[in-house]
């Protein structure tokens, strides 16, 4: 479903800031993976999402989705095959509009924006539907301006909005990150139920070593732009933090970033 | 006092016709967030436009288009130089009004004045409003829907219902959206660097036919009338915003307040008009005013917030 080939970044290339974010990173997805992301401070894992989304172009390599090159294609065309969750929950819906109206830009992304009315009576129905599966008591709130709810709330309304119309690829970047324990968990349950109930070809990062674990059926471990460690099927479901770390070690040969793994 | 009074109905009529203008600049100041300065500029060449066409006997109407064409044109090249030229907006904004000088000159073959000959009666009946029109009515020699007032009345409640439709359909919420939050807009695919320059267009289109309703009003056209013209829009906005944003909440209503907010602000000049005020120092009242108007949020959000509950201040 998503395939990266050998692509590679490199930020304010000839100054002194120069800094290699991606390192010839290859990935496969097939359909229905979801992959969990890992890795320190600066290896390239939201630099790798923001890759594939298209925030800026890749200097070399090549990104398909679904068998489509979208290597060349601006951001706002990729949207049209993925969904996207941000780490800040300012980030993924319009503060100034509605609820309704927020659900109603992401029911039409991906087709052409024409000067039929923005938002139609059965949308409105079908909104509230959704809504109450996430179980917020946001479907009573439809016209509520976005910018009066909750950090999680919004959250779980970006996860809602990014899988509206179904994404060929789904693109989490620590949206749990920000959010109090209580909330994160509640949020990463809708994710987990959202991602069943669509089979949706997911890649997830996070910060949380356990989370990577018990979520998705494969796990990638992020180390200086390249992918170190690539764990799946049955071994993913027996792994332990403590093998992570070991894995980690033998892999980038390296003992030194534990402590900044856990911490980060 | 009477003199203000008399000067009343010509205050409101010329405060209709700016609040065009500012419903313009409310798109781009509010809806898409960016300060465009085009307009000083872009004004005036509606207005040149204008009344060089209908001098040359061209329909009224068509005129009217042709201004507000052009007004677009004018929105478009803004827009251009922002998003594919990659200049932050307000420069853009400024090179545009810049380069519209020699523009608006050019069209108005290098006069720096062009009138339209009103001692005609045949050309002064064409026009759609005039500030003799104001006295006429007053008189009884014309009947009351010859008024500016009523005539821009009508000319601004057709614009605010079109872009009340215009902001409900898809492409008009993308817009919206934009303003609101680049990123969510983009990761929603919708293509921003299009949307602005589409706002910019219809909003400099608004400018320019304001200009044009503003040099039929004064029956002429003269290169230094949209000096200032922004802030004047803003004035609009902002006191629009102030007065009635408790009390206005749908979208028609706030384009509305923007039109009542001209309406204002041009009763307020004539007031300080009437109270001797050497005309020379209404654009330093002008500056000092908006600066006040967008000074009272900023000081109401800091030193008359009610405090926060534990932990939420933190959040932002």
């Amino acid at each position: 479903m998503l395939e990266i080939k050998n692509i590679s970044k490199t930020f304010n290339a000839g100054t002194v800031n120069e800094k290699v974010a991606l390192n010839g990173v290859s990935l496969t997805l097939k359909e229905g993976d979801f992959v969990t992301v890992i890795g320190g401070n600066g290896a390239g894992k939201s630099t790798l999402l923001n890759a594939v989304a298209g925030v800026w172009p890749v200097d070399s390599g090549t990104i398909s989705i679904g068998g489509v090159d979208v290597t060349r294609l601006p951001e706002h065309k990729r949207a049209k095959y993925i969904g996207r969750v941000f780490q800040d929950p300012m980030t993924g819906t319009a503060a100034t509009m509605q609820i309704e109206e927020n659900l109603a830009l992401a029911r039409r992304r991906g087709c052409r924006r024409t000067l039929r009315p923005g938002i139609t009576k059965a949308e409105r129905e079908e909104y509230r539907e959704l809504l109450k599966i996430l179980d917020l008591g946001l479907e009573d709130r439809l016209t509520s301006k976005v910018g009066l709810l909750s950090g999680g709330q919004r959250q779980a309304l970006t996860l809602l909005m990014a899988s509206l119309v179904k994404p060929k690829l789904l693109l989490l970047d620590e949206h749990t990150a920000a959010l109090d324990p209580k909330t994160a968990a509640k949020v990463l349950a809708a994710t987990e139920t959202i991602v069943q109930r669509d089979n949706l070809t997911t890649l997830m990062i996070t910060h949380n070593m356990r989370d990577a674990i018990a979520h998705g059926n494969r796990l990638i471990m992020m180390y200086e732009g390249r992918v170190a460690l690539d764990i799946s099927g049955e071994e993913k479901k027996k792994l332990t933090v403590e093998d992570l770390l070991s894995k980690f070690g033998q892999a980038t040969g390296s003992d030194e970033a534990d402590d900044k793994l856990l911490l980060s | 006092m009477l003199g203000f009074f008399n000067a009343l109905p010509g205050a409101v009529s010329q405060g209709l016709i700016w609040g065009i203008m500012a419903i313009g600049v409310y798109i781009t100041y509010k809806i898409l967030d960016l300060a465009d300065l085009t307009v000083d500029g872009s004004m005036c060449t509606g207005a040149a436009a204008f009344v060089v066409l209908f001098n040359a006997g061209v329909n009224i109407v068509l005129a009217l288009l042709c201004a507000f064409l052009i007004g677009m044109l004018s929105g478009f090249v803004t827009g251009a130089l922002h998003t594919f030229c990659g200049i932050p907006a307000i420069l853009s904004g400024i090179l545009t009004q810049l380069g519209l000088w020699s523009v608006n000159l050019a069209i108005m073959d290098m006069k720096s004045t062009v009138a339209i000959n009103i001692t005609n009666p045949e050309t002064l009946d064409k026009l759609l409003v005039s500030l003799r029109f104001v006295q006429d009515v007053a008189k009884g020699d014309r009947p009351f829907y010859r008024h500016p007032i009523f005539v821009v009345g009508v000319f601004t409640l057709v614009v605010i219902a079109l872009l009340y439709w215009f902001f409900g359909t898809e492409l008009g919420s993308s817009l919206r959206a934009t303003g609101a939050n680049q990123a969510m807009a983009r990761a929603q695919g919708i293509n921003t660097s299009f949307n602005k320059v589409l706002g910019l267009m219809i909003s400099n289109g608004l400018v320019a036919l304001s200009g044009a309703l503003l040099a039929q009003y004064n029956s002429s056209c003269e290169i230094n009338m949209g000096r200032g013209a922004i802030v004047i829009g803003l004035a609009a906005v902002i006191i629009g915003e102030v007065l009635f944003s408790k009390l206005f909440r749908n979208f028609a209503l706030k384009l509305l307040a923007v039109a009542i907010g001209a309406i204002l602000y041009y009763i307020v000049i004539q007031a300080v008009l009437a109270f001797g005020l050497n005309a020379n120092y209404l654009k330093l009242l002008s500056a000092v005013i908006v600066a006040i108007f967008l000074s009272v949020p900023y000081w109401k959000g800091k030193y008359f917030s009610k405090p926060v509950r534990k932990g939420e201040s933190q959040r932002a």
